[in-house]
């Protein structure tokens, strides 16, 4: 009834590439937006923003990065958690040589290095596909997190082995460290966050996110309609894996505060990956819905009892939790294999033409 | 029902070569796989604004041919020259470069993008605008796209398929997804167009409508066609000229009367003993 398509013509193509051609959608993420900007800070608590808001953020950065390169490029990884791990370590180093650099510049470079991690790790994908280049980029995983612990430079040569955040400012206002407020890293998070997801949006659906499917789906006639397969498989490994290491620079500085080497390890990669796959592959709605369903519905699902009052010890909830999302993902799976975000899509379809069957 | 609008502007690109001369020359090629050959000492040639036609039964080396013709496969021998210039390899991304294009036997299109994209990225080449404008869209990214899309309308309205404009070609019947396999080899702007089987599968409305695009394209735009079909109605109406493969070797090359009548032509199609 709200979805309605009636009366919005289009009399140009540039109305016709616009993102969103039904206006309802544009009205639906201005009030998801203003949720975000302004409802949650306004509301949430410190608890909120630390397990809820600013992880679900991430994850969905990270699974973003992943999605580029697998849901649209059709390349499967298994080495986020590493790429994530060089985003991290990179910002960390930077932080340390550059103790003056601002942080929204380190973290962007950082970015860079893990690309270029990705894209060395990517060379083998011009010779193999499918499950052989998923064990290729398992490699990625076990060597770099190997890296990580040995390669004592990285972590300054702690005695812990692990990286510890200081205290940054970003315009007077720490945004990193143990003196930063949660409400000032969750704007920080956001808005790189929405930043980077409106490059990714730009980005596959213009000429080279066209490209990027067309390998996806037959790299022979790819090739064929005059794509480079090596350059258009190697720019899908750039630019996934520098998302996907600013998620690992935020995960570190503006969530975690400090990490060890294994923090980077092989479930991280699952985890991300998950996301993606239930989330939807090759939509950029769905790393949000996905993160939401993977990270958020578990904190929410053990809060319940308590704020029920139910006498339930923490071990008890822990294992319900564990039972109850296992089911809801199975369930989605099997309801819409493609993922939430053509759940979503389904849904949307109906709507507009709610209440006719067709 | 619309008066057919006019596509006098979608003209195959200058290539400086007069209508009617050597487009394509393909000289004593021969191209084995291990033991089998496929091609044994071929020449032939496509001359600029006809529609030429390979025939022969199956296995005779005709995809064979045409994989040699776009970069697919190298030959161990002899030289192909196109627009003039000689090469012995190239990858296949450079065909679309020096302006071939060509549909496949089995319908190679991407399956989850929509008849529109599908289409536009065979003009993935002709788009220059690199990632940092594309991250940005509006601007000059968006300009190119839209100049892009207004081209590509034009296919899409001489192919007649604006109604599925929007669906995933994986959920399209089968001869309409030959169409927008055309749409997209034509999007590439070619100066020769390779059509591998382009009526496989058809029932006759489907085969006078490809007859009717593919007669278009060519006399309208201009466009060199060197087509595979093994429909003779079809080809022997369609070609100005007809090459007979049989075994990896020509056995006839000229008019389709002539080749219809060759003595070889007939014992190839009949199964005489060789």
């Amino acid at each position: 009834m709200f979805y309605r398509t009636a009366g919005q013509f289009k009399t140009s193509y540039q109305a016709d590439h616009a993102l969103f051609p039904v206006r309802q959608d544009a009205i639906l993420l201005a009030v998801i937006l203003v949720f975000a900007f302004a409802v949650f800070p306004l509301t949430a608590s410190e608890f909120t923003f630390r397990a809820l808001l600013i992880p679900v953020l991430i994850y969905s950065l990270a699974a973003l990065g992943l999605n580029i390169l697998t849901g649209y490029a059709g390349q499967l990884s298994l080495g986020t958690g590493a790429f994530m791990g060089v985003g991290a370590y990179a910002c960390y180093k930077l932080i340390s040589i550059f103790p003056e650099m601002n942080i929204v510049v380190a973290i962007a470079l950082s970015g860079f290095f893990s690309a270029t991690v990705g894209v060395i790790f990517g060379l083998p994908s011009l010779r193999i596909k499918g499950f052989y280049l998923a064990i290729a980029t398992l490699a990625a995983q076990f060597f770099l997190v190997w890296l990580f612990q040995k390669w004592s430079w990285l972590y300054n040569y702690n005695a812990s082995g692990a990286i510890q955040v200081p205290n940054i400012n970003l315009f007077g206002v720490t945004v990193a460290g143990p003196r930063a407020s949660a409400i000032v890293q969750y704007y920080f998070v956001l808005s790189v966050v929405c930043v980077m997801t409106v490059f990714a949006i730009n980005i596959t659906r213009g000429r080279i996110g066209r490209m990027w499917k067309a390998v996806r789906d037959m790299d022979i006639a790819a090739e064929l309609v005059g794509i480079n397969l090596m350059r258009t498989k190697l720019m899908a490994f750039f630019v996934s894996s520098y998302v996907v290491g600013i998620a690992g620079a935020l995960f570190v500085f503006l969530w975690r505060g400090a990490a060890e080497a294994n923090l980077f390890d092989i479930p991280l990669s699952f985890r991300v990956l998950f996301i993606a796959i239930i989330g939807g592959l090759g939509s950029v709605l769905g790393n949000f819905l996905g993160a939401i369903l993977i990270v958020a519905l578990p904190v929410i699902i053990s809060a319940v009892p308590r704020a029920l009052g139910l006498p339930l010890d923490a071990a008890t909830v822990e294992h319900l939790n564990i039972m109850i999302i296992g089911a809801l993902i199975i369930t989605f799976l099997i309801v819409e294999p493609h993922g939430l975000a053509r759940f979503w899509a389904m849904i949307r379809e109906k709507l507009i033409l709610w209440p006719f069957p067709h | 029902m619309n008066p057919r609008p006019d596509h006098t502007q979608l003209v195959a690109p200058e290539d400086g070569i007069a209508k009617g001369d050597v487009l394509l020359d393909v000289r004593n090629v021969s191209l084995s796989f291990g033991g089998v050959k496929a091609i044994t000492d071929i020449s032939l040639n496509v001359l600029k604004g006809e529609i030429r036609a390979i025939i022969g039964p199956n296995g005779a080396g005709k995809t064979s041919m045409l994989n040699v013709i776009n970069g697919f496969y190298t030959p161990q021998q002899g030289t192909i020259v196109f627009r003039g210039k000689e090469r012995r390899s190239m990858k296949p991304h450079e065909a679309v470069g020096q302006g071939i294009a060509r549909t496949f036997q089995n319908v190679a299109l991407f399956k989850g993008m929509s008849t529109l994209d599908n289409i536009m990225a065979g003009r993935s080449v002709m788009m220059k605008r690199n990632i940092g404008w594309q991250m940005l869209w509006h601007g000059p990214a968006l300009r190119e796209e839209i100049e892009h899309r207004e081209k590509v309308e034009e296919i899409i309205d001489f192919l007649e398929i604006q109604h599925i404009r929007r669906t995933p070609v994986g959920k399209l019947p089968y001869g309409l997804q030959k169409r927008v396999e055309l749409g997209r080899a034509l999007a590439m702007e070619p100066s020769l167009l390779l059509l591998d089987e382009p009526m496989a599968g058809m029932n006759l409305e489907e085969k006078e409508d490809m007859s009717r695009f593919i007669i278009d394209v060519n006399q309208q735009r201009g466009t060199t066609i060197a087509l595979i079909e093994h429909d003779m109605g079809v080809v022997m109406d369609l070609s100005d000229r007809v090459v007979v493969l049989d075994y990896g070797k020509k056995i006839a090359d000229g008019p389709p009367d002539e080749v219809k009548n060759s003595q070889d032509v007939i014992d190839a199609y009949l199964g005489v003993p060789h």
